[in-house]
């Protein structure tokens, strides 16, 4: 068996995810070999060939790819990934984007989303928000699944792996670049962070979210949002966790003003501790937390930040 | 323009489902159907879009068992002109929608496809990409924001670091997020007026589609359940456990 896993990264540098793929794609077995498909990415795969258990890496750099334009993508992985019985990416926006596209060329199903790796055909997946986990088993000659960082370890970092390049960039002509505007923060990563603060529609606008900011800096955290806090404008769409945002799995989840949907709950209920504070007290999200306060946040918040 | 909206039948979003007690599947006896909210998503783009004198017709497209005629019913009293139903004896796999999806587009020469970009009770996110992949267009994944000038599409899309807008050649697909608009209720005189819509019945085997499924489900199980919490009585007390019983604060 052969696996070769969609590196994601920003042309600067390797996004932490890709090695939870790594850990992923081990439990599989055979050899790994990662692409690097970006514009200027030579840095990229410098750490990608630091990857455990990579025997080689492939850097495809070009202007068509700097990017991550599926069309262009998923064009060059359906010819290099011939030769593979597994292609594997995180599921990120790119992984989610890209993979089910690269799946159709190859005309073969796409696995989503996978928790564990059962054997080289057979793996697990949350379905209907994760209140269900179906084991899988796919008849497919090449697999293309992606994988949900969360449920992997990061692989060690000592390897050596060769970095080829592989030429042929090509521009399909189809779609274009116009700009992006993203996020920009001194805090750790929301889906990597190891604690998550995050608020609901309880906490009223955008502004009270400072009572959230102050307290993830005095516990190095990150700040995610229910989809009401989203969707009402508070915070921007890259801080919602849930069935359809990101996935999270910290090890200390506070949920503040949330009250606790089911598809919030798909995004975070791996946590290791969750803690609610909410007034409500028959809001659901207790039903999920280890340790529940009722309380008013505009009076809990200062408290617990004065508390540590 | 014409604009061809797929729309699917699956669990209504506040139902929480349970699995079957010999987990071979969900149990979806009795349990409330509606349309995918992303699907909802979907038709009420293409509403606007029919408003603003963008498009000329919306056709709605629905696979699957022969209910789902009524989330078509649905559609059209939201805005779409006219249906297609396309019935399946099993639930087919993502690829399988995505070739009957381009078997219509073929038929249809649509200038948009609009999609949800997920379906809520299989959580793939696939069949729009697929869809893109097997016609050859540009795909504008999870849009929250839409705009049609003459030939191209100005998608603006949701992703993990914030918003990335592109440009894409017509016609194209596109999967709606959350944020592309808020859908609107379908009003009584309109659902009695959906109902002497056109819609077309067929099965796959009329587009020439053999249905097959590499994916086999070999069990569904519940999740593991979270051990019962206990409520602190103060915000000094929860700092105590966190520290000194969690121990995940120091």
């Amino acid at each position: 068996m052969s696996i070769l896993i969609i590196a994601e990264h920003d042309n600067a540098s390797l996004a932490p995810v890709t090695s939870h793929v790594i850990t992923a794609a081990a439990k599989i077995g055979g050899d790994i070999d990662v692409l690097v498909a970006g514009s200027g990415a030579q840095s990229v795969a410098d750490e990608a060939a630091k990857l455990s258990g990579v025997s080689k890496v492939l850097l495809a750099d070009d202007a068509a790819y700097g990017h991550q334009l599926a069309e262009n993508l998923a064009d060059l992985v359906a010819e290099l990934g011939k030769s593979y019985s597994h292609i594997l990416a995180p599921a990120t926006t790119n992984g989610k984007n890209m993979m089910p596209r690269l799946a159709a060329l190859l005309d073969v199903e796409q696995i989503s989303d996978i928790l564990s790796v059962e054997s080289a055909d057979t793996f697990k997946r949350p379905i209907y928000a994760g209140n269900a986990i179906a084991t899988v088993q796919s008849s497919d000659s090449i697999k293309v699944i992606t994988v949900r960082g969360t449920a992997f370890d990061a692989c060690e970092l000592n390897g050596s792996a060769s970095v080829e390049t592989v030429t042929g960039g090509h521009d399909k002509g189809i779609s274009a670049f116009v700009g992006e505007d993203l996020a920009k923060s001194d805090r750790p990563e929301l889906t990597a962070a190891r604690i998550v603060v995050s608020g609901g529609r309880g906490m009223q606008n955008g502004d009270n979210f400072k009572l959230l900011y102050t307290l993830a800096d005095k516990l190095d955290a990150a700040v995610g949002a229910s989809r009401a806090a989203v969707d009402a404008g508070f915070v921007p769409n890259d801080m919602q966790v849930g069935q359809t945002g990101k996935i999270v799995a910290p090890e200390l989840y506070i949920a503040v003003g949330i009250s606790g949907q089911i598809q919030h709950l798909a995004g975070m209920k791996d946590s290791k501790v969750i803690v609610a504070i909410n007034k409500d007290e028959d809001a659901p999200i207790f039903q999920v937390a280890d340790y529940g306060l009722v309380a008013d946040l505009f009076d809990a918040l200062p408290e617990f930040e004065k508390a540590l | 323009m014409k604009i061809l909206v797929p729309v699917k039948r699956v669990v209504d979003y506040n139902v929480k489902v349970r699995v079957k007690p010999d987990n071979s599947d969900v149990d979806l006896a009795n349990v409330k159907m509606d349309m995918n909210p992303f699907c909802e998503i979907a038709v009420e783009e293409a509403v606007r879009l029919k408003e603003q004198g963008t498009a000329t017709e919306i056709v709605v497209v629905s696979i699957g068992e022969a209910k789902a005629e009524e989330q078509i019913r649905k559609a059209m009293a939201l805005g779409a002109d006219r249906g297609i139903l396309i019935t399946t004896d099993e639930a087919p796999s993502s690829l399988g929608v995505a070739k009957l999806l381009k078997a219509i587009v073929d038929e249809e020469q649509p200038g948009l496809v609009l999609l949800g970009k997920q379906s809520i009770d299989s959580d793939n996110n696939q069949t729009g990409q697929m869809l893109a992949a097997l016609t050859g267009m540009a795909q504008g994944t999870f849009a929250s924001q839409l705009l049609i000038d003459g030939d191209k599409a100005q998608v603006t899309r949701e992703i993990d670091g914030g918003l990335q807008t592109l440009s894409l050649n017509l016609p194209a697909i596109i999967t709606t997020d959350l944020r592309l608009n808020e859908p609107r209720y379908a009003k009584l005189p309109d659902i009695m007026k959906a109902k002497r819509k056109p819609l077309d019945k067929k099965t796959a085997a009329d587009y020439g589609v053999t249905l097959s499924n590499s994916v086999k489900v070999l069990s569904v199980e519940p999740p593991a359940e979270r051990k019962g919490g206990i409520t602190v009585g103060s915000v000094a007390e929860l700092v105590d456990k966190l520290k000194n019983e969690a121990k995940v604060l120091s």
